[in-house]
């Protein structure tokens, strides 16, 4: 058995460092927030302009004024503060935000990240992954391991249109997690997902990976 | 001094509107949208805009009004989903859109407003975003050259106003309003509250008034919430703000 969403977003969690301003992705790495390791302080980015980003609200207490990113209400924490999305951004670019957790549609060995356009499909908008990408020193990656159709997501090149070139540090999948070296030296792998083999991984993987932990 | 101050969004849009102009507008998703002006926008049936802001509203909210009255010719936003109408234009060509990092069109913006004709930035380097632009080196990185942008005409939305058209903005409805209140030939500001000079703290004020060049009390607001999430009572579920 693979990994489940929430297994994935635990395994993410472990990135977290006590004392890190991190900034989470739509989807699996929103979870992650529930999964805070005990003893470690976390503050939450909301690149709309928060710092400092707190639980949904109760019921009834929904403040129209107060989202985040996803456009979902939250609420605000004693050191909570708002700015511009200039301010967020520049937050973001100047490198301020330690970690950048977020989904992916593919992931190259060097690095590459594709996941904002599928070329024929409506595009949606990048929104503000190409800044978070370009400017958090560290980014990992937080997807499945493969297509429905069964094609590795983890790529010798991507396929689809980059939103940033040389940028991801780490790829959590179902199956397990791989370290990437963002100056080219390739893609590790270091752990395995409970109750996968590494038989399994390398059938579903198409990027060049080095093993040798495992073999 | 002529007053800044007018009765409605009708009156202050008067005369600042006309065909073919550049519009910027405040907000992200639907928070912190100049709600009275985009009706007024609407209403004042001028064509062939160009719309800057994040988003393009969404189905039945905020600028989507002014995109499914035919109004708009081409959009520069960050994220544009959860807007049908947008989607069967763009389709059949009847709106172009050009795609800014949410990061790279608040610095444009903010550039525009400062007086900066062009910065460079990482973001978007070695991506379809940086096709045709220049590009060039600092300390061993690539970096992507982006334009300043300003407009004809700002609208944006704050919390507070003053009659000399000092503004505070409130939470995260504060978003892209302050950078668009600085990059509009003529800036027309709505506010919750409208107060006499000396009622808001001045260290307190986001917004200068000197970018605000009219300003009125809007009415009737609806800020729909696009994503109503809640937690229940007893529960220390569902908390993105992690323990604590």
């Amino acid at each position: 058995m693979a990994w489940t969403r929430d297994e994935m977003a635990a395994r993410a969690a472990r990135e977290l460092k006590d004392g890190f301003y991190v900034n989470l992705g739509i989807g699996i790495p929103t979870l992650v927030a529930n999964m805070i390791p005990e003893g470690i302080k976390v503050t939450l980015q909301s690149e709309n302009g928060m710092l400092g980003m707190g639980p949904f609200p109760y019921e009834g207490e929904a403040d129209s004024d107060l989202i985040n990113a996803g456009k979902q209400t939250i609420t605000e924490l004693p050191q909570t503060s708002y700015f511009s999305s200039a301010d967020s951004f520049g937050m973001i670019r100047g490198g301020h935000i330690n970690l950048s957790i977020l989904g992916a549609m593919q992931v190259a060995e060097n690095g590459d990240l594709a996941n904002w356009m599928v070329p024929g499909k409506m595009i949606k908008g990048m929104g503000g992954a190409m800044d978070l990408v370009a400017g958090v020193p560290r980014v990992v990656v937080v997807m499945d391991h493969t297509e429905k159709a069964g094609d590795s997501k983890l790529k010798h090149q991507c396929s689809l249109p980059l939103t940033g070139k040389g940028v991801v540090d780490m790829v959590i999948t179902d199956l397990g997690v791989f370290e990437i070296d963002r100056k080219g030296s390739g893609v590790v792998l270091i752990e395995i997902a409970s109750g996968v083999t590494l038989d399994e991984i390398k059938a579903k993987t198409e990027a060049t990976v080095n093993y040798s932990k495992f073999s | 001094m002529q007053s800044k101050v007018f009765p409605n969004a009708a009156s202050a849009l008067a005369g600042a509107v006309f065909d073919g102009m550049t519009v910027m507008s405040g907000g992200f998703g639907l928070c912190g949208i100049p709600e009275n002006l985009i009706t007024a926008l609407r209403d004042s049936n001028v064509k062939n805009l160009t719309v800057i802001g994040n988003n393009v509203g969404a189905d039945n909210h905020g600028m989507w009004a002014v995109l499914a009255n035919g109004q708009i010719k081409k959009v520069l936003a960050s994220y544009v989903g959860e807007n049908k109408i947008l989607e069967q234009l763009f389709m059949n060509g009847g709106v172009e859109i050009e795609f800014n990092p949410q990061g790279t069109l608040a610095e444009r913006i903010r550039a525009g407003g400062a007086g900066i004709p062009a910065f460079y930035t990482r973001t978007g380097y070695g991506t379809v975003i940086a096709d045709g632009k220049e590009t060039r080196q600092f300390k061993g990185e690539w970096y992507v050259m982006e334009t300043g942008l300003v407009a004809d005409v700002s609208l944006v939305k704050a919390w507070k106003g003053d009659t000399e058209g000092n503004l505070i903005y409130r939470k995260t409805a504060r978003n892209f309003n302050p950078m668009i209140a600085t990059a509009g030939k003529i800036t027309i500001a709505e506010v919750e509250e409208l107060v006499e000079p000396g009622e808001l703290p001045p260290d307190q004020i986001h917004t200068p008034g000197i970018f605000v060049k009219r300003i009125f009390k809007g009415s009737n607001y609806v800020k729909h919430i696009e994503r109503l999430t809640t937690r229940p009572r007893d529960s220390a579920a569902a908390d993105p703000g992690g323990k604590r």
